[in-house]
């Protein structure tokens, strides 16, 4: 459970006691609906999976406040280098249900081509939302580098490098923060401590009192917050953006939230995760938790969750459908993007794929021909 | 024209791109004020400051993790990693990350920059300071490795490399650092990557050899000269993307080849251009093809003279293949 070393705002009534969080009404109903949306997304997701349609997905359940409250505390400027669990921010600065849905079909118009399991988004607009990568904290270090450009630039963006509890046990963890802390540079750190790498208990990660004191070794400030609670991941997150633009340097935020659903499509987590733990945490939802803050600033009120949750499958389950019927990749995108210029050795297999496809009549006709 | 040992001329290919591009800077172990343990960033921080040449903390993972990072962002980093010995531990991100960028991002994302890494034996160094990994990277889709011989090539590759969009794995025959002179230019010119080299033009035998092997190949053919056997020997210098339509050529062109190499042979890179021999220009090919390579133990430190092929080895290989 989270300790009372957690930073919290919100309390179990929505009462934040008169805590400022710089955001408007319409900002603030924004960061609501966002994590509905992220919520919405994540169960029709899991049903295509279920059903058979895509072939993987990741749930969110439980995380999606630490996810809105993370991404409110970012300009569009600034660059996200995302876990797999971290959707709810793409969706937050405007990344369309469309294009996720086009990555989780893998069909032509995924902006990855159809190369990458589902859900590892990659988006360069309205915000960087990096690339992701399968193998665990490789992305940490990477973020540091990009943040060493802005900084050789004189640009005041920041990077922000989300990772999980078993991230922190990963060779980049060590090496980005050790980098980070040495060059200063203008990263945050968010550790969603959410209980469980897969099937070990944080417990088995580390030996260390917390994941944020691990900071301390680092030469930065590691500040623990309340991971299902928007606002209070806001504040820190807020904190720690205002001192790496500031160039004062990294911080580590670690969330502590709970992963209400299996690790992905293809876990059992009842296997492992105790009845009575997931039941506690279920007492903690995010969403519950914001809806009662707006209902005590008179921006929330009894239907209003159904209305959005409508709204958002209408939006989602349209989403579905169109990417869903689209073509996918062509044939030539196993070679493209390779390298810049197509090399002669993937012209001469590509073109083998092509004239096979040609005298044999075997392949899925995918569109597309060389040149590249 | 300046006359230049090839790790000059990987000093001046830095000077140089550095002074045309302030995109460009330099990172690594050592790398900065005492200009790296081979000197070949030697003067770089004097003239460019430290915010272009520094030193890292002692992390080949960081170091190759940052520079993508920085390649992505608008930098162009050439990374340092003092042996390729120490690479392994970046092997995640130069395999898994730099090397698939622009593929699994479907081109939004890039790592133009280029890693630069002391490789292969001759100097003493045992088991961690001899290695000779091109077969793991050039294993790796994405990824270029290129591979210098002469000091104009090392500058010439060098600054190719630099400017090419795709990550570039840039092997430095250590062995040669000091014992290769050449003319190098005095200006700013590259060499295009995935060319050969064709080091001495012959119709009885083609050796194929790269790095540290250039000069041992050469010593070898100029003896097989003297006993009447002209050798045709090429220098692959890139070894990923390869040249192959040009080693096929020179394959045929004799009829009877030797690849030579010092890094294992099992799963070497000469596995590779045997393979592309056979499979395309066996009907031309009047003798079975020759690998003259490491053995397939870890490398040896005072017998390292025997695991390195000489010219000895290289001679003999190349008159079984031309006796054959």
């Amino acid at each position: 459970m989270v300790d009372a070393a957690a930073l919290s705002v919100i309390g179990p009534d929505g009462d934040a006691g008169g805590h400022e969080c710089g955001l408007s009404d319409d900002q603030l109903l924004h960061c609501y609906r966002a994590m509905l949306r992220t919520r919405v997304f994540d169960e029709i997701c899991m049903k295509l999976q279920r059903s058979g349609r895509v072939g993987f997905s990741v749930p969110n359940l439980g995380i999606e406040g630490m996810q809105v409250g993370a991404a409110s505390a970012l300009e569009k400027t600034d660059w996200v280098f995302p876990s797999y669990r971290d959707f709810g921010m793409a969706l937050y600065h405007g990344v369309t249900p469309l294009r996720m849905m086009h990555n989780m079909f893998g069909n032509g118009l995924d902006s990855a081509k159809g190369r990458q399991m589902s859900v590892h988004f990659s988006f360069e607009e309205p915000i960087h939302f990096f690339s992701i990568s399968s193998p665990i904290g490789t992305h940490i270090p990477q973020a540091v580098g990009a943040a060493r450009a802005f900084q050789a630039r004189g640009e005041d963006h920041v990077c922000l490098a989300s990772f999980g509890d078993g991230g922190t046990s990963s060779l980049g963890f060590h090496s980005g923060l050790n980098f980070a802390g040495v060059w200063k540079a203008p990263v945050v750190f968010l550790c969603q401590n959410n209980g469980w790498a897969i099937s070990c208990p944080s417990s088995g990660q580390t030996a260390s009192e917390s994941f944020a004191i691990k900071a301390a070794a680092y030469g930065m400030p590691g500040v623990k917050v309340d991971g299902n609670d928007l606002l209070a991941v806001r504040e820190v997150v807020g904190e720690a953006v205002g001192r790496a633009r500031a160039g004062e340097g990294p911080t580590l935020v670690e969330a502590v939230t709970f992963r209400m659903g299996g690790h992905s499509s293809s876990d059992d987590p009842t296997r492992y995760v105790p009845a009575e733990e997931l039941e506690a945490w279920g007492e903690r939802d995010p969403i519950d938790r914001f809806e009662k803050y707006l209902a005590q600033r008179g921006l929330w009120s009894e239907g209003d969750e159904e209305h959005v949750r409508e709204d958002a499958l209408a939006e989602i389950d349209a989403a579905a459908k169109e990417a869903g019927a689209q073509a996918p990749p062509g044939l030539e995108t196993i070679f493209s993007d390779v390298y810049e210029t197509l090399p002669d050795h993937l012209r001469a297999q590509g073109e083998a794929v092509f004239d096979l496809s040609r005298r044999k009549g075997e392949a899925a006709a995918g569109g597309g021909e060389f040149p590249l | 024209m300046a006359t230049l040992t090839i790790v000059q001329a990987v000093n001046d290919a830095l000077k140089s791109v550095m002074r045309d591009d302030p995109t460009v800077l330099v990172l690594g172990e050592d790398v900065g004020p005492k200009g790296g343990v081979f000197l070949a960033t030697e003067g770089l921080t004097a003239e460019f400051g430290i915010e272009r040449c520094f030193d890292t903390p002692l992390s080949e993972d960081g170091i190759i993790g940052t520079a993508i990072g920085m390649a992505m962002n608008g930098l162009k980093p050439v990374a340092e990693i003092q042996f390729q010995d120490f690479i392994f531990p970046a092997f995640d991100q130069i395999v898994s990350e730099a090397a698939k960028l622009r593929y699994r991002s479907g081109g939004q994302y890039t790592a133009p920059m280029v890693i630069r890494t002391p490789y292969g034996g001759g100097i003493r160094g045992g088991l961690y300071h001899s290695q000779s990994g091109e077969a793991y990277f050039c294993h790796t889709p994405g990824l270029k490795v290129v591979v210098p011989s002469t000091p104009h090539d090392a500058k010439g590759l060098l600054i190719a490399s630099i400017l090419d969009p795709d990550p570039v794995l840039f092997l430095e025959p250590k062995a040669l650092y000091r014992s290769v002179k050449g003319e190098v230019p005095e200006d700013s010119y590259q060499v295009e990557l995935s060319t050969l080299r064709e080091v001495r033009a012959g119709d009885d035998v083609t050796v194929f050899c790269y790095g540290a092997m250039v000069p041992v190949a050469v010593k070898a053919a100029d003896q097989a000269a003297d006993k009447g056997i002209d050798c045709h020997l090429v220098d692959l210098r890139t070894l990923l993307p390869l040249d192959e339509e040009g080693v096929l050529e020179a394959a045929r062109r004799t009829g009877r080849v030797v690849v030579v190499h010092e890094a294992p042979r099992f799963c070497g890179y000469g596995a590779e251009i045997s393979a592309l021999i056979a499979e395309n220009v066996i009907e031309y090919m009047e003798a079975p093809i020759k690998r003259v390579t490491g053995f397939d133990t870890p490398f040896p430190n005072t017998l390292e003279h025997h695991y390195l092929p000489d010219e000895r080895r290289v001679l003999d290989a190349i008159e079984q293949v031309h006796s054959y």
